[in-house]
């Protein structure tokens, strides 16, 4: 698989002006809103802290969490799966589903799904699959993949949905109501959850002493999804798992004031044990968690609990949009656990950030994102993965900022060119530069040369 | 106190105005300013493309150049914290390791270790927007950020507060990254561009006539920018400001 071109992807982007400024606008509020929401609880700090020991702790002795989380909910009547990676993950499912005859599946938000890649491997087994969150929905029926991991369709505008709705779902064209389309797309997919013989929903977080599911939407679709048909399969990956039910609070309290700003999401839904009558089972999903466990730089990305809080405030996604990551984990936490999938193809990602860090100070389970970041970089040049002519440019770089006598002849160099030069000559080498920006005016001698002509060699 | 001088090699080149102030400025405040004549960089452009390897020799040779001094001051946030935080591409010997925690950026230095407040000498009628760098704000704990609840006070703001007439600018994003980010600027062109206008930009809805900032290379990335655009906005390194070149 070729790598990944984000710099070019972006590029596009921005292009289009209204889609630019509606993005990094709308999720700027969410970034502000955030802002005010933590400031209005005095001891975030403190919470932050500790939801990150509590993960900390977790992941630290996760094998033994995992087995006290499957014998809790075995007790309760649960199925559980074991899945090492999305293959494994698909077929269980797939023999599910099988097994019980569902044609029509609903399913409410799962990035995990999206990771395995479910949908279309159930379309192409005849399953028809129903998106039942909103944003979802749009990007099912628009055929993207989502482009944040909380507000799906956050880079499109009104218009683009309405768009979308006129062509699937047959709204009128150019309506752009949104309580009509919104209508539109409820009366659409309501019927679905009558007919589905199956429900899927992803889970937020495990709690390993009661066996319990936490599943936090703001559109209550993973309630209906769950109780409606007489099939819920949960999937999970096995870095949701908390120690006791008391720790969920804390975590509640921090996951929807990250993300959106508002203190908690409209729904926080337990799902303990199978409903009268149904059946319940999780499965719990590897799919490269258990490495990247081991890596020692990069192991605490597994604290994440998917809140996009690094999305909405990283000053690159704003302007790049999602998609542009050509990944399923977009922004700061896609360019750190992106390249654990495959190197190659993601090895630009880490370089799609000013590593300003923002995105560390917003993350509410601490994660160390832009140093992660930083470390990929050294990861990725070790691995030869930086394309050639960069990699030489820095060669030569090193080469000349390690030496004085090749500095000094550098300078003379570069400055006499400078100086001399045509500015349309100058700027095409330096076109990458140049294509946006000036470049600053050459001076006539630098720091040392009038260091030494001013206060001379030798004098201290 | 007898400081070294680091000048960053981009500074050195192409902004020598900005070195020779951070040298007088350290005069005027009482130091004893020693600036090694064989320094170059201290790899940071290299480290943060990720390529460590060729960082090395400029590492070296920094230590080299600065291992004899007990303060060593950069007027540079980002390079300051290549040499705290990242500078690991040499063995760490007592020499680095002395080296790395001893070098300071100017605005700490002048604000912590000086604990200077006034600059009688400077003055500045203008309505200035204030450019702490990300490494300044996040790296080097500089100022209060709008993402943590914590209050900091802003050294530069501070330090420029000490100068007569100056009046702060109110930008709606005050500590947006402004785009520069060493191999950024180049390796994501559009994205880094893009983010230098709207820095630019907000600093000029704000009303800001002179963007001021401790980190030449944002400041590089956002003339060029203004630049290109025509805007009229002018710049300046706090050391500048704060030497009394603009009164
Ligand atoms: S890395 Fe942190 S901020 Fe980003 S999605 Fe995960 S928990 Fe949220």
């Amino acid at each position: 698989m070729s790598r990944v071109d984000h710099a070019g992807h972006a590029r596009e982007f921005l292009r289009d002006e209204a889609h630019r400024q509606f993005h990094d606008q709308r999720l700027w509020e969410l970034r502000e809103k955030r802002d005010a929401q933590s400031r209005a609880v005095p001891e975030w700090e403190r919470l932050r802290e500790a939801a990150s020991a509590i993960k900390t702790h977790t992941l630290s002795q996760l094998a033994d969490y995992l087995e006290q989380f499957e014998a809790a909910a075995r007790a309760n009547g649960v199925t559980v799966h074991w899945a090492r990676d999305g293959t494994e993950h698909n077929a269980i499912v797939h023999r599910l589903l099988a097994a019980a005859g569902v044609d029509t599946l609903v399913k409410s938000k799962s990035m995990l799904m999206e990771e395995c890649e479910l949908r279309p491997f159930l379309e192409a087994r005849g399953i028809t699959v129903m998106e039942t969150d909103l944003g979802e929905r749009i990007q099912q029926l628009d055929k993207q993949p989502p482009s944040h991991v909380v507000v799906p369709a956050v880079h499109k505008l009104r218009g683009d949905v309405s768009e979308v709705f006129h062509h699937t779902l047959g709204t009128e064209a150019g309506c752009e109501d949104v309580p009509t389309l919104a209508r539109a797309q409820r009366e659409h997919t309501r019927p679905f959850y009558a007919r589905a013989q199956a429900g899927m929903t992803g889970a937020n977080f495990l709690v390993a002493e009661t066996g319990a599911v936490v599943v936090c939407t703001n559109e209550g679709n993973a309630d209906l999804s769950a109780n409606v048909p007489p099939l819920h399969i949960v999937s999970a990956g096995i870095e949701k798992l908390i120690p006791r039910q008391a720790d969920l609070g804390l975590f509640v309290r921090l996951l929807s004031r990250s993300a959106l700003g508002s203190p908690i999401t409209q729904y926080t839904s337990h799902f303990r044990a199978p409903r009268e009558g149904g059946a319940m089972h999780i499965v719990l999903v590897d799919n490269g968690r258990s490495t990247r466990l081991k890596q020692d730089r990069f192991w605490s990305s597994l604290k994440c609990i998917r809140c996009g809080a690094c999305m909405n405030t990283c000053p690159v996604y704003r302007r790049s949009g999602g998609l542009s990551y050509g990944a399923v984990y977009p922004g700061p936490i896609g360019a750190v656990i992106d390249p654990t999938f495959n190197l190659h193809r993601y090895s630009q990602l880490p370089y799609a950030s000013t590593l300003n860090g923002s995105c560390t100070q917003v993350c509410p389970v601490k994660i160390n994102l832009h140093e992660q970041i930083y470390a990929w970089r050294q990861v990725i040049a070790e691995a030869d993965e930086l394309p050639p002519a960069r990699r030489r440019l820095m060669r030569v770089l090193g080469r000349t900022l390690g030496d004085p006598a090749r500095f000094r002849a550098a300078v003379r160099i570069g400055g006499a060119l400078r100086r001399r030069l045509p500015r349309l000559l100058l700027y095409l080498p330096l076109n990458t530069w140049g294509r946006g920006r000036e470049l600053p005016p050459m001076p006539k001698e630098t720091f040392q040369e009038w260091y030494r002509r001013e206060r001379g060699r030798d004098k201290p | 106190m007898k400081v070294a001088l680091f000048v960053p090699c981009f500074i050195n080149v192409l902004y020598p105005k900005v070195g020779i102030a951070t040298l007088e400025l350290l005069e005027k405040l009482g130091c004893e300013v020693v600036v090694p004549p064989d320094q170059t960089c201290c790899g940071q452009p290299m480290a943060t493309a990720g390529c460590h390897d060729d960082a090395a020799a400029a590492e070296a040779l920094f230590v080299d150049n600065f291992a004899g001094f007990e303060a060593i001051i950069g007027p540079s946030a980002s390079c300051v914290q290549h040499i705290r935080k990242h500078l690991f591409a040499i063995a760490q010997t007592d020499a680095v390791k002395h080296v790395r925690a001893h070098t300071f950026e100017l605005v700490e230095f002048v604000h912590d270790i000086l604990a200077v407040r006034d600059f009688p000498w400077a003055r500045l009628d203008k309505l200035i927007g204030l450019h702490n760098s990300c490494s300044a704000l996040r790296s080097l704990d500089q100022a209060a950020t709008s993402e943590l609840p914590e209050q900091r006070v802003s050294k530069a703001r501070t330090l420029l507060e000490g100068v007569a007439g100056i009046r702060f600018a109110e930008p709606k994003r005050p500590d947006e990254c402004c785009g520069f980010g060493g191999v950024f600027s180049v390796f994501e062109e559009a994205v880094s561009v893009r983010m230098g206008q709207d820095k630019v930009a907000d600093h000029a809805q704000a009303g800001a006539e002179l963007i001021v900032s401790a980190d030449t290379s944002c400041l590089m990335h956002q003339q060029g920018c203004a630049q290109r655009q025509g805007r009229s906005i002018g710049f300046a390194h706090i050391a500048q400001v704060l030497n009394g070149d603009l009164s």
